[in-house]
């Protein structure tokens, strides 16, 4: 049995080449296990004889030693150790540590836990986003770190800091339980930065993901779901016609009391839709959603006005929230001041008589801004569309897809289907 | 003395009935308006005692409701319905004087009579069936509908004149059966049949009598008025022959004829059909003619004299909803009416004046903005109020800012589409539906 001294200066050694590595990692491999496991309480101090870049394999075999007794965690854990696992990450080789993904992703969660359990969580924000980038071997590969970054970021607030892998479009995806806490993260955060059309698509992608059984995450996916739906357009759109079955058939009983306050939300009196979340609201506070459940509320006073805007040139402020049953003209003036600002409706307040006038979209898309705006759409719709065109020709290609719809035509071809001479050219 | 004794029961008669009660208030205008017995006269049959009965529990007015019981219960004493005679007795409550009291022995008498008809009848149709002569079941199956409808057994009647159909051998014989049909299902209110039966006579290969043409389109229209379909009750409407005359009156007058269809077709037609179909279709003007006011209101609303329209309508308002068709429909079609009315009064201005607009509608700023605001929430009148200035401003869609606006729409759903929908194919095609099941909750 190699002592640990030996196997770092097997470490130290053999860093350098792919052959090396190779060599290296077998023999890590051979010394995981019992012996590193027996000593690891005292690797602690053989890792500052390490560099986290250039000997990165090793380091990272040791470290997750370890960490994975509990015990060391907690005599060693905190300042120190964490700032060393998080430079680790921030400068280790992403050739060598994806030799190692399993060990690595542990380390990854390691870390996470550690910081939600100090309290800390803006800490694992930086390591962990260069984690993500060290491991992923494209940026359209899901990895499990994704889930934990995002959870972080929600936990110290930092919702732009998610954006940063957000804005990636995910495509691979290894294991499901990601992809659907992905989703969900996803749209937390966006729930957070108010881009409720954008928070809604994640939630849609998690609500609609393939499922043979249903799970929580999509459960509460689909809670969030309506909620913003109804913050956003008004209304709860059915599920689309390929929502899994599962989910067609249950999700609904599962979160009653949401679709009931979205029936609720269509009959649009204001009074109506507040008393039954006051009668409700220990549910949605048991779900942590009463804050998206009071934005619902608010949001009625928003859309009756936009309706009106749709139906009058000018108004006055008394008339306006006659109209949409505010209490009182000030009200009604903070409503419709506050959508201004957000540019949610085009409208001027003329405080000395009380109106309001209401003015068309002054866009008039002709300024250059938009021009690159369209362009730059039509350029991702086209890169989009190639992309779809080659997928497709894929799976013409595909000899699965042949068998089976070869066999659904009965096994056989026509006769015709060889001749493709016509006749007449004999 | 007596009758003015009689006065609260006779509103307590009218609650119970749970009629009188539920409307109100347009009792008391119709009162000196309608002439019972004018308006019977153009009846004849079982609608007539049907309307009579109808205007007794709807009016609310006791004179009006005491003349057409009495005029109901002359009537039946001349035919043969004793559940009839005995529905009015007990309506009349004695109020008439002992002239008008369920006549227990003339009851008798027609029942006694009318169960040795009903066996011979029987006895001949099962003579008839066992010498298995086609015409003669015929018959046999039609005596005893007619038996049945003259003494009130209308499903039975119904299922007698529906067996004639397997022993019609001519397209005369299905017209008649059709006919008969019709009739009883009218009575009935199974509308639904009604239709299906003159499709059926409307089928027959010979070419059919003006005057039956006429009445299958007139028990069409009925059929499309009760299912609330008043564009095609219109145009069946309008298209009935002047042939009908008062032929048809054991189901409808004339005059009815032009109510409901000139009520329907402004309603529901646009105005190009209005004036081809309505305005210069002489055989309705024929009908048009024998209602002078509702010819009015038709040519004051195609000529945009909404004002004295509207008032033309509230005129007749009260009579109509004492028509035992069209009654529920009234409220419905007098609603449309008025929106089409507003939406032509906007629709080639660019501004409007909602004050002008208001007095020729004869109503308040403030309810003419309410109804403007519904029309255009339903986008119906695609303009804008300036409720500042109390005026009405039409507006143009910018074709071109709509399409910018629709196309980025439209891009944006695309790419969120094709980016979920590729996400979803990589899930199944790695299966992991599958693994999912297993691994979770």
């Amino acid at each position: 049995m190699e002592s640990v001294e030996t196997l770092v200066a097997h470490i130290q050694g053999l860093s350098g080449s792919p052959e090396e590595l190779a060599h290296l990692h077998n023999l890590l491999r051979q010394a995981d296990g019992e012996s590193l496991r027996a000593h690891s309480a005292g690797l602690l101090p053989f890792l500052a004889q390490l560099n986290p870049q250039a000997h990165s394999l090793g380091f990272l075999y040791l470290l997750e030693a370890f960490a994975s007794s509990a015990s060391n965690l907690r005599a060693q854990g905190g300042g120190d150790f964490l700032v060393t696992v998080a430079e680790f990450l921030i400068s280790c080789s992403a050739d060598q540590i994806r030799l190692a993904p399993d060990k690595f992703l542990c380390a990854c969660r390691m870390l996470k836990n550690e910081v939600i359990q100090l309290n800390a969580p803006i800490r694992g924000i930086a390591p962990l986003r260069a984690a993500i980038r060290k491991i992923q071997t494209s940026s359209e590969e899901l990895t499990p770190i994704h889930a934990d970054y995002l959870l972080l970021c929600l936990l110290a607030k930092q919702y732009k800091a998610g954006l940063s892998i957000l804005e990636d479009d995910i495509l691979e995806v290894d294991q499901p339980k990601d992809l659907f806490l992905y989703c969900y993260y996803g749209g937390m955060i966006y729930v957070g930065l108010k881009k409720f059309t954008t928070a809604l698509e994640f939630l849609h992608n998690a609500v609609t993901a393939p499922m043979s059984s249903l799970n929580a995450i999509s459960v509460e996916a689909y809670k969030k779901y309506i909620l913003v739906s109804l913050i956003q357009n008004g209304q709860v759109p059915s599920f689309p016609k390929y929502t899994s079955s599962t989910a067609q058939r249950n999700l609904k009983s599962h979160a009653q009391v949401y679709v009931d306050l979205a029936s609720c939300y269509i009959k649009g009196s204001y009074s109506e839709l507040e008393e039954y979340i006051q009668a409700n609201a220990d549910k949605f506070q048991s779900d942590n959603n009463l804050g998206l459940v009071k934005q619902v509320l608010s949001s009625m006073y928003k859309r009756n006005i936009q309706r009106l805007t749709q139906t009058y040139l000018t108004l006055s402020l008394e008339d306006i929230a006659s109209s949409v049953q505010l209490n009182t003209p000030k009200e009604a003036e903070m409503y419709v001041l506050r959508m201004i600002e957000d540019g949610e409706i085009h409208a001027t307040i003329n405080q000395k008589d009380g109106m309001v006038s209401f003015h068309e979209d002054p866009e008039q898309y002709k300024s250059c801004e938009m021009v690159e705006h369209i362009d730059s759409s039509i350029q991702r719709l086209m890169a989009l569309s190639k992309k779809l065109t080659s997928i497709d020709e894929n799976i013409l290609c595909d000899p699965a897809y042949l068998m089976k719809t070869g066999r659904e035509r009965g096994g056989r071809f026509d006769y015709d289907d060889f001749d493709s001479v016509p006749h007449k050219y004999f | 003395m007596d009758v003015e004794g009689e006065v609260p029961a006779a509103a307590a008669a009218a609650v119970a009935n749970g009629l009188g009660g539920a409307e109100p208030s347009p009792a008391p205008i119709c009162a000196e308006q309608l002439d019972v017995e004018a308006y019977a006269a153009q009846y004849t049959g079982r609608t007539r005692l049907g309307r009579l009965l109808f205007i007794a529990e709807r009016c609310g007015v006791e004179a009006v409701e005491l003349e057409a019981l009495r005029m109901a219960y002359d009537e039946i004493k001349r035919g043969e319905d004793t559940m009839f005679h005995r529905d009015v007795a007990l309506k009349i409550k004695a109020r008439l004087g002992p002239r008008y009291l369920l006549d227990q022995a003339w009851t008798d008498s027609i029942n006694r009579r009318a169960e040795q008809r009903k066996e011979k009848l029987e006895s001949e149709l099962n003579g008839y069936r066992t010498n298995l002569i086609k015409e003669s079941i015929r018959m046999g199956y039609n005596d005893i509908g007619d038996f049945f409808y003259a003494h009130g057994h209308l499903s039975d009647a119904f299922k007698s004149y529906i067996r004639t159909r397997d022993y019609c051998t001519t397209s005369k014989h299905i017209v008649q059966m059709c006919m008969n049909v019709i009739l009883v299902s009218i009575e009935l209110g199974q509308f639904p049949h009604v239709s299906n039966y003159v499709s059926k006579a409307e089928q027959t290969p010979d070419t059919l009598e003006p005057i039956i043409v006429a009445k299958l389109r007139a028990a069409a229209g009925l059929a499309y008025l009760a299912t609330k379909k008043y564009k095609l009750a219109a145009r069946k409407f309008v298209e009935t022959g002047p042939e009908l005359g008062s032929n048809y009156s054991e189901v409808i007058a004339p005059q009815d004829i032009a109510v409901y269809g000139a009520l329907c077709a402004l309603a529901s037609f646009d105005r190009s059909d209005l004036k081809s179909k309505v305005i210069d279709n002489i055989n309705f003007r024929n009908f048009l003619e024998l209602m002078p006011e509702v010819r009015e209101l038709v040519n004051d609303f195609y000529s945009s004299r909404y004002g004295s329209c509207l008032e033309h309508l509230e005129k007749l308002k009260p009579n109509l909803l004492l028509d035992i068709h069209l009654h529920e429909h009234v409220e419905t079609l007098y609603m449309d009416i008025r929106h089409k009315a507003i939406i032509q009064y906007t629709l080639p201005f660019i501004s409007v004046d909602l004050n002008t607009m208001a007095a020729a509608f004869k109503t308040s700023v403030s309810m003419l903005e309410k109804e403007l605001a519904a029309l255009i929430t339903e986008n119906k009148i695609q303009a804008r109020i300036d409720s500042h200035n109390k005026i009405l401003y039409a507006r143009h869609a910018d074709q071109r800012n709509a399409t910018f606006q629709r196309v980025l729409q439209t891009g944006n759903e695309f790419e969120r589409d094709v980016k979920s929908l590729l996400l979803r194919a990589n899930l199944i095609k790695h299966d992991f539906n599958q693994r999912a099941g297993q691994r979770k909750m």
